[in-house]
């Protein structure tokens, strides 16, 4: 059957929506069968959504549109790149859940309501067709992550929930009223309208910087990624998978689905800023996570790397960069979220996210280290894994545009295995200096579970990634074709029949069969 | 036009006027009968309530005395949520007041007569009658700010709020009486005729005493200097009623007289509304962040949202009145139900708590009226997917299609600001520690009431949109 045939997004929204709304009211056992019950159905319904979905058929599938709220068209429907980042929300959400099932002992109802109002928000971000309820989606979303950092929180969580409120928030207003202006000159909210329309070139540069403001601190990118730290350091465990999986991603989206395509012109332009802080931020960050002591910082300041490789693969405007981008959003959502689980798993054993506090859990918790290592490869981008797919396309992609941005981000991967290596012989190998440390016993059987359907959507991606990469090929060309008037000429353009550079050009077949001929005579 | 066709278009306010002096009568002999003249002044709302849906439904535009006072459907939207407002203020006070031993059959007489002054406003389209509907509600209004005679801080609150006001007053009058003299006219139409083209300054000194004369009324900064304490000193059945019904209504008659009076010449109190816009916003929002005193920072939030609201003003458009007059709507529903909420912060002993530090964890011990005061917090602070957002939003979209980006940008950075102290609130009452001060609610009125307004503001409200989109376009268009 096809899941066509259901309104099957407003069904996923629904599910979590019903279910929070229960566990408010529900016992703490209750909650979280109930919220693992809906997440787990979510999933399932995601699953069905993605074997329905045709990678060759409309642009736009599963569109459903309600005029229910006047203005606010409840018009929603998705395409390749939406499906893939509703699949990791789906994929991650109980995973969340199974992540919190011991570690949250108070106020469990309102956890799981906080949580599952989440999965809807992001799915209806990822979702809709409107840039009303886009807007809503993405802005509602602070309210439920301000209060799991803020309640379920460590110590400075009163800080940083502040932060990452109003930092958002305040990237976010700007981009409001460059949407109302484009309602108002397009005359419409309807997100598929506007992507085919044309707006002023100088009109253009506003609102591009107006929604920058608001995806630049959400993806984050450097300078204005001060809240991530905070956020990720003071959320608790499955806060920070979320956060990390598929919030950042959200800034990542919204540049693929407002900013190249309905500011094609104006995102030409902006090319130079984005390298630029992308290249501070692999550089900056990568060296700031170097020094970390707190694991949780580390990997938050290497989720700011990683976006900023996103960052310049979406800018390239070609379709290996931008796919790469894509893959690269996908693998760091699995991975750094699998990262956090790992922290969180140790951290849950002896409270504390201090490097130096541990020591050779190789010898003790040898699964544990084996995932571990897994995960700290993929970061690394190890071929093999997802991570080298995501940024080799992305770089491949980069190096077609500007040769010495490719160079500079490069070494955002070296810097990376740098300190993700750093960190993991820190923590699983040498000499277990810490007894308390030393007599942690070996993840059960529920983390393994946590972690395993991770390391192996990070395997499938990494060997196979035409799974990943088939859905949103088509979404991508689109865009790709769309932005292309505006595509900016590479700085490594070979001279045509160079003599200096002849012998390094890779000839096509028939060139090098006639040559041979000719040598032949 | 004859008498009786006038009285026939003004029996809303008819029935108001024979209800209070009945009632007047009533308290005379009966002064303990407090709650059964409650009840009635709430039926004779809801009576005089259907006409006015019935003449919005029907939409009679008619003009009665000699074009003294207006039956049209932008008085009519105005009278709605004005009766309303007066009517839950109604309904949210006796038990309160009884705890206070102020309870008298006196304060549903002046609820209403306040509630006739204000009716007369909103329809004025005239300078004098416009005078007599805001007197009638200021005096009316003076008096409930002192009602809870042996409380110093109602005492002080009254007369503070008398003797600004009349400074106000005054300054409205010499406006006015500036306006007359260069017009020759107190009517709406007739200066908007003469105050076209050739404006002296004789006529811009008269428009800038009338918008002062207002900005007080409607607590818009630089005039909003009262709002706080007598916010804080009347009784907070009395303060929730300042901060919905007559705020809608001097707005609803801020907007008649510039759109029906100043009109034709935009330029000579645009500038004066953005400037009065974007001090309240600000003002409002860091003013607030001090406060301790929960009552004080609702203060410092109507001036923050009057701010937003006249946004809508200074695009000086059709959809700017609408967009104005759809966050009007929901602006009563959050503040009257961020005061019911407040007014449930009962203490064990039976007194009543108003401060941060009173509310300290109250998720813990009486979730249902945190989330709902988060609710209203979050609303007032226009984050979606809450219904304060949209208000925001339809007043934006109006300064945006209005070409007033400028305004919009720096209105809507400000509002993070004020986002700020909403915040606090919130982490208050869910991230410190519980102090267990506030007693569970025996009041079901404030719970019930408290709870519908909650409803009203949370996503659930979105349906209504068409329903407000409609009323409020019909009302807009009316002045136009």
């Amino acid at each position: 059957m096809n899941a066509a045939a259901l309104p099957i997004l407003s069904i996923m929204l629904a599910i979590p929506m019903v279910a929070a709304i229960a566990c408010l009211f529900a016992r703490a056992e209750t909650a979280r069968l109930l919220a693992l019950f809906a997440t787990l159905l979510n999933l399932v319904l995601g699953v069905w959504l993605w074997v329905s979905y045709d990678p060759a058929g409309a642009q736009w599938q599963f569109v459903e549109n309600e005029q229910l709220f006047g203005p606010i068209g409840w018009k929603l429907g998705i395409d390749g790149i939406s499906l893939m980042l509703i699949m990791l929300s789906v994929f991650l959400m109980p995973i969340c859940i199974g992540a919190s099932w011991r570690a949250i002992q108070s106020r469990v109802g309102e956890y799981m309501a906080a949580f599952l109002l989440m999965e809807t928000l992001m799915i209806g971000v990822f979702a809709a067709q409107d840039l009303l309820l886009f807007y809503i989606f993405f802005e509602a979303g602070l309210i439920p992550m301000y209060l799991i950092i803020g309640i379920w929180g460590g110590a400075e969580r009163i800080y940083a929930s502040y932060k990452f409120f109003l930092y958002t928030l305040l990237g976010s207003v700007v981009m409001l009223i460059a949407m109302l202006w484009m309602i108002q000159t397009a005359g419409t909210a309807d997100i598929p309208t506007l992507l085919n329309t044309d707006f002023p070139v100088e009109a253009q540069k506003w609102l591009w910087l107006a929604f920058f403001a608001s995806f630049a601190v959400k993806m984050p990118m450097w300078p204005v990624h001060t809240w991530l730290p905070d956020a990720h350091v003071q959320a608790p465990t499955a806060g920070s998978v979320i956060l990390a999986g598929v919030l950042l991603k959200m800034g990542g989206y919204g540049f693929l689905r407002f900013s190249l395509p309905m500011f094609p012109e104006a995102s030409a332009d902006f090319i130079p800023l984005v390298f630029g802080l992308s290249m501070i931020a692999v550089v900056y960050t990568s060296l700031v996570a170097l020094v970390q002591n707190d694991m949780k910082k580390l990997i938050a300041y290497s989720s700011v790397a990683h976006m900023a490789i996103v960052t310049v693969g979406l800018f390239t405007f070609n379709q290996q960069g931008i796919e790469g981008a894509i893959i690269v959003m996908l693998s760091h959502g699995l991975v750094s979220g699998a990262l956090f689980l790992c922290v969180g798993v140790i951290y849950d054993r002896l409270h504390t996210r201090e490097i130096n506090r541990y020591g050779g859990l190789s010898i003790n918790m040898p699964k544990y280290a084996l995932l571990f290592m897994f995960f700290t490869m993929a970061s690394v981008g190890l071929p093999g894994t997802s991570g080298f797919v995501g940024e080799f396309l992305s770089l491949a992609g980069a190096y077609k545009v500007s040769t010495w941005a490719t160079l500079i981000a490069t070494t955002g991967i070296i810097l990376g295995a740098g300190y993700m290596l750093y960190l993991y012989r820190r923590i699983a190998f040498g000499e277990q200096k810490n007894a308390d440390a030393a007599a942690m016993p070996d993840i059960d059987g529920r983390e393994i579970w946590l972690l395993a359907p991770i390391a192996a959507a990070v395997l499938w991606m990494g060997v196979y990634p035409e799974s990943f990469l088939g859905p949103i090929r088509r979404d991508v060309a689109t865009i790709v074709e769309r932005i292309e008037r505006a595509a900016p000429a590479g700085d490594s353009k070979l001279k045509a029949n160079d003599p200096t550079t002849a012998k390094y050009r890779v000839r096509g077949h028939g060139e090098e069969k006639n040559k041979a001929e000719g040598s032949q005579h | 036009m004859d008498l009786n066709a006038s009285l026939f278009l003004v029996r809303p306010e008819v029935i108001l006027s024979f209800s209070a002096l009945v009632l007047l009568l009533l308290s005379a002999w009966r002064s303990e009968a407090g709650r059964l003249a409650s009840i009635l002044a709430v039926a004779a709302l809801v009576g005089s309530g259907a006409y006015v849906v019935h003449s919005l439904c029907t939409q009679t535009d008619a003009t009665a005395f000699d074009g003294l006072i207006g039956n049209d459907a932008f008085g009519n939207y105005a009278k709605i949520l004005i009766y309303f407002a007066a009517a839950i203020s109604l309904m949210i006070a006796p038990r309160f007041l009884e705890k206070m031993g102020a309870m008298r059959a006196e304060y549903p007489v002046l609820i209403l007569l306040a509630a006739i002054g204000m009716s007369i406003m909103v329809s004025a389209t005239d300078l004098v009658t416009l005078y007599i509907g805001l007197e009638l509600n200021s005096l009316a209004a003076y008096v409930l700010a002192s009602f809870a005679r042996y409380d110093g801080r109602s005492a002080e609150a009254g007369l503070k709020y008398f003797v600004l006001g009349a400074l106000a007053s005054g300054i409205l009058l010499f406006g006015m009486s500036l306006l007359y003299g260069f017009t020759g006219s107190t009517s709406f139409s007739a200066i908007g005729v003469a105050l076209n083209g050739d404006v002296g300054l004789g006529m811009i000194f008269g428009v800038v005493f009338v918008l002062s004369g207002l900005a007080f009324k409607i607590s818009a900064a630089p005039f909003h200097m009262w709002t706080p304490d007598v916010y804080e000193g009347a009784p907070t059945p009395v303060t929730a009623f300042f901060a919905s019904a007559p705020k809608v209504a001097a707005t609803a008659l801020l907007i008649r007289v510039v759109i029906e009076a100043f009109g034709n010449e935009v330029i000579v109190w645009q500038q004066i509304v953005i400037v009065v816009a974007l001090m309240s916003i600000i003002i409002g929002a860091v003013g607030a962040i001090g406060q301790q005193n929960l009552k004080r920072l609702l203060a410092y939030s109507s001036i923050n949202n009057i701010g937003f609201i006249l946004i809508g003003l200074a695009a000086g458009t059709e959809q700017g009145v609408a967009a104005m007059l759809v966050y009007l709507a929901i602006y009563v529903a959050m503040t009257l139900g961020s005061f019911i909420a407040l007014m449930q912060l009962k203490a064990h002993d039976g007194s009543y708590r108003e401060t941060f530090g009173d509310i300290a964890g109250l998720s813990k011990t009486r979730p249902a009226l945190a989330a709902v005061f988060a609710i209203f917090m979050f609303s007032l602070a226009g984050i979606p997917p809450l219904f304060g957002f949209w208000g925001k939003l339809v007043v934006f979209q109006a300064a945006v299609a209005a070409n007033l980006l400028p305004l919009a940008v720096i209105g809507i950075s400000a509002s993070v600001i004020g986002a700020f102290y909403y915040l606090k609130v919130v982490k208050v009452m869910y991230f410190d520690e519980p102090v267990d001060v506030i007693a569970p609610s025996d009041d079901l009125v404030l719970s019930w009431t408290g709870g519908i307004m909650a409803a009203a503001v949370s996503p659930l409200g979105y349906l209504a949109i068409p329903v407000l989109a409609a009323l409020s376009a019909q009302a807009a268009r009316a002045l136009f």
